[in-house]
């Protein structure tokens, strides 16, 4: 919803760089080409010539405008590792401050994909495992999750009788499914897998059914008069008219499969960043926990910028209406 | 002989709970083919109700509607629509929304490159050929509307129905686009049936004017000739005799005999 604003104010910047500059430019620049052609056919290229100049000008603009919003963050990650490193410094203290996690984890650091076998992985198989577990767990819940928020968004009949159950069943922690799936699946693999499908599946499902529920009427008189079948309204007017509700569950879904993942990897072991955090804490490595933490939170951030970034993509229409 | 389009003593209540409200009763009226008739009334006098039971988007409680010989109970692209609100698909570009019409319609009957043509063939009538790749968000409300003509035409439909289609814009837009009603009615000649609440759009652009008496059950209280020859060109006809005394027609209609009666 802030897009719209955003594309506002990048056309007025352009507008203004296209109309008052050339005014205040255009005379020395003007002369200058007409003293260089000599020619009346020199006329075609004046009102072109000023254009390099706010070319130059918005460079400076534009540097200091990634200047502003990287800098805030820049000062205040150094601030705090600053403070961290006086705090833990002292000999005795619990936890090892940033220099000493650098120097304890500068082999997993420069060295991600080393596999000795076993467990004994780098940190980027570690990872693979568990984006894997997640890539199948949410494809899952997508697909569920649009397809069941479409029926209860459609049908009230539909939602009278699963809505209260979906309500009930979504404030269930993550976790408490795993023992109940471990013993239904008797292997980590799918237990996990389905861990994340449950977490990811409720929000997925919720904003589904309330998109659903909002087309206006207008788009349906619309595909009525086309006589649009159940599957053309369903691709040609539904996904499209619910796409920025959906997409709104999808984003929560990419967030709390991410947060599920690291805790039932705990549990079930193997290969996976949160049993490599459960290792690390068995063995007394604290600076392994913390590199393993920066790595899990950059790779959560990219996954939500990457689903934001799909739903900029195919909801642009609809979101500027 | 029947007319081409027939409503046939429709009547339509709504019932919402135990409550009823009756909003049209006895509506019969004929179009002939070719005709652009208006009708006019009071807003909340059932005009939008009976244009939606006849492109059958709402059911009628009693009698239908005939389209050549046939009754036609639902929805369907013989009988387009162009919305008060224009209704377009703000995910489709201009040329999506009215590709969508024609892929719809002609799907079966002609060639991909025939609906092309076909599609830009309608964005010419409207004028607007030069907006096709834009989104609705970034074309202006006359625009808009354009663009939903030209979607109700590109189905090539029976009947022409009109919901209020310029009541939204402002007076010398809509002007515009009721000089491109008339030139695209004079073209194709089309069968039209336009809801109004403005009386010059009525009289400038109709062969019949239909006026609607008040709710709660309304009905057609009188059926206005406007016998002008067409092309009519509105700066013309400003201090035409015959535009004026239809004007005083309708005008006394409206604000003499079926005054808006004050609900506060």
């Amino acid at each position: 919803m802030k897009l719209p604003a955003a594309v506002v104010t990048g056309r007025r910047r352009m507008e203004f760089a296209h109309v008052s500059i050339p005014v205040r430019q255009s005379r020395p620049a003007a002369a200058a080409q007409q003293s260089l052609a000599g020619t009346p056919s020199g006329n075609n290229v004046l009102a072109l010539a000023p254009r390099p100049v706010p070319a130059m000008k918005n460079f400076l603009p534009q540097a200091s405008a990634v200047g502003a919003r990287l800098g805030p963050p820049a000062v205040v990650v150094a601030l705090a590792l600053v403070g961290w490193e006086l705090l833990c410094r002292r000999s005795g203290s619990a936890l090892p401050p940033p220099s000493k996690v650098l120097s304890d984890t500068w082999e997993l650091i420069v060295d991600p994909f080393f596999d000795r076998g076993g467990i004994d992985k780098g940190l980027f198989w570690h990872l693979s495992a568990s984006l894997q577990r997640v890539a199948f767990g949410y494809a899952l819940a997508s697909v569920v999750g649009v397809a069941l928020g479409t029926l209860v968004g459609q049908s009230v009949w539909a939602m009278r009788g699963l809505d209260p159950i979906f309500q009930v069943l979504r404030t269930v922690p993550p976790l408490a499914w795993l023992p109940l799936s471990l013993a239904a699946f008797r292997n980590g693999q799918p237990s996990a897998i389905f861990v994340i499908f449950i977490t990811a599946v409720w929000p997925i499902i919720i904003n589904t059914a309330v998109g659903i529920r909002n087309i206006p009427n207008d788009y349906r008189n619309v595909a009525a008069i086309l006589r649009l079948n159940q599957a053309e309204f369903f691709l040609k007017i539904m996904l499209p008219a619910a796409a920025p509700y959906i997409f709104t569950g999808l984003r929560v879904g990419i967030g709390l499969s991410w947060l599920a993942i690291v805790a039932a990897e705990m549990l079930i072991g193997g290969v996976g960043i949160g049993f490599f955090i459960w290792d690390a804490w068995n063995s007394s490595h604290i600076s392994e926990i913390i590199l393993a933490l920066v790595y899990v939170g950059l790779v959560g951030f990219l996954l939500d910028r990457l689903v934001a970034g799909m739903a900029t993509l195919v909801t642009r229409g609809t979101a500027a209406n | 002989m029947t007319p081409y389009l027939l409503l046939d003593h429709i009547g339509k209540t709504f019932t919402r709970g135990t409550q009823q409200t009756e909003v049209l009763r006895n509506v019969t009226l004929g179009i002939n083919q070719g005709e652009f008739v208006s009708i006019i009334g009071h807003s909340g006098c059932g005009k939008t109700t009976l244009l939606n039971i006849v492109a059958g988007l709402t059911p009628a409680t009693v009698g239908g509607v005939i389209l050549e010989h046939r009754e036609v109970n639902e929805a369907g692209p013989d009988r387009a629509v162009v919305f008060q609100n224009h209704s377009l698909l703000p995910w489709l570009t201009v040329y999506g929304n009215v590709r969508l019409a024609v892929d719809q319609v002609f799907g079966r009957s002609k060639s991909h490159a025939d609906r092309d043509a076909c599609t830009m063939h309608n964005l010419e009538l409207v004028q607007m050929a030069h907006a096709k790749d834009k989104r609705p968000a970034e074309i202006s409300g006359g625009m808009k509307q354009r663009v939903g003509l030209a979607r109700a035409l590109a189905m090539q439909p029976k009947v022409l129905l009109l919901d209020e289609p310029f009541g939204a814009l402002d007076a010398l837009t809509r002007a515009h686009l009721q000089d491109s009603v008339m030139a695209i009615h004079e073209r194709l000649g089309n069968t039209v049936m336009m809801i109004t609440h403005d009386v010059d759009e009525a009289v400038l652009l109709s062969d019949r004017i239909v006026m609607m008496t008040n709710g709660p059950a309304a009905g057609i209280g009188e059926v206005l000739d406007v016998p002008l020859g067409r092309p009519r060109r509105r700066l013309a006809l400003a201090g035409d005799p015959v535009y004026l005394k239809c004007r005083q027609r309708v005008l006394e209609f409206l604000y003499e005999r079926h005054r808006m009666v004050e609900a506060a």
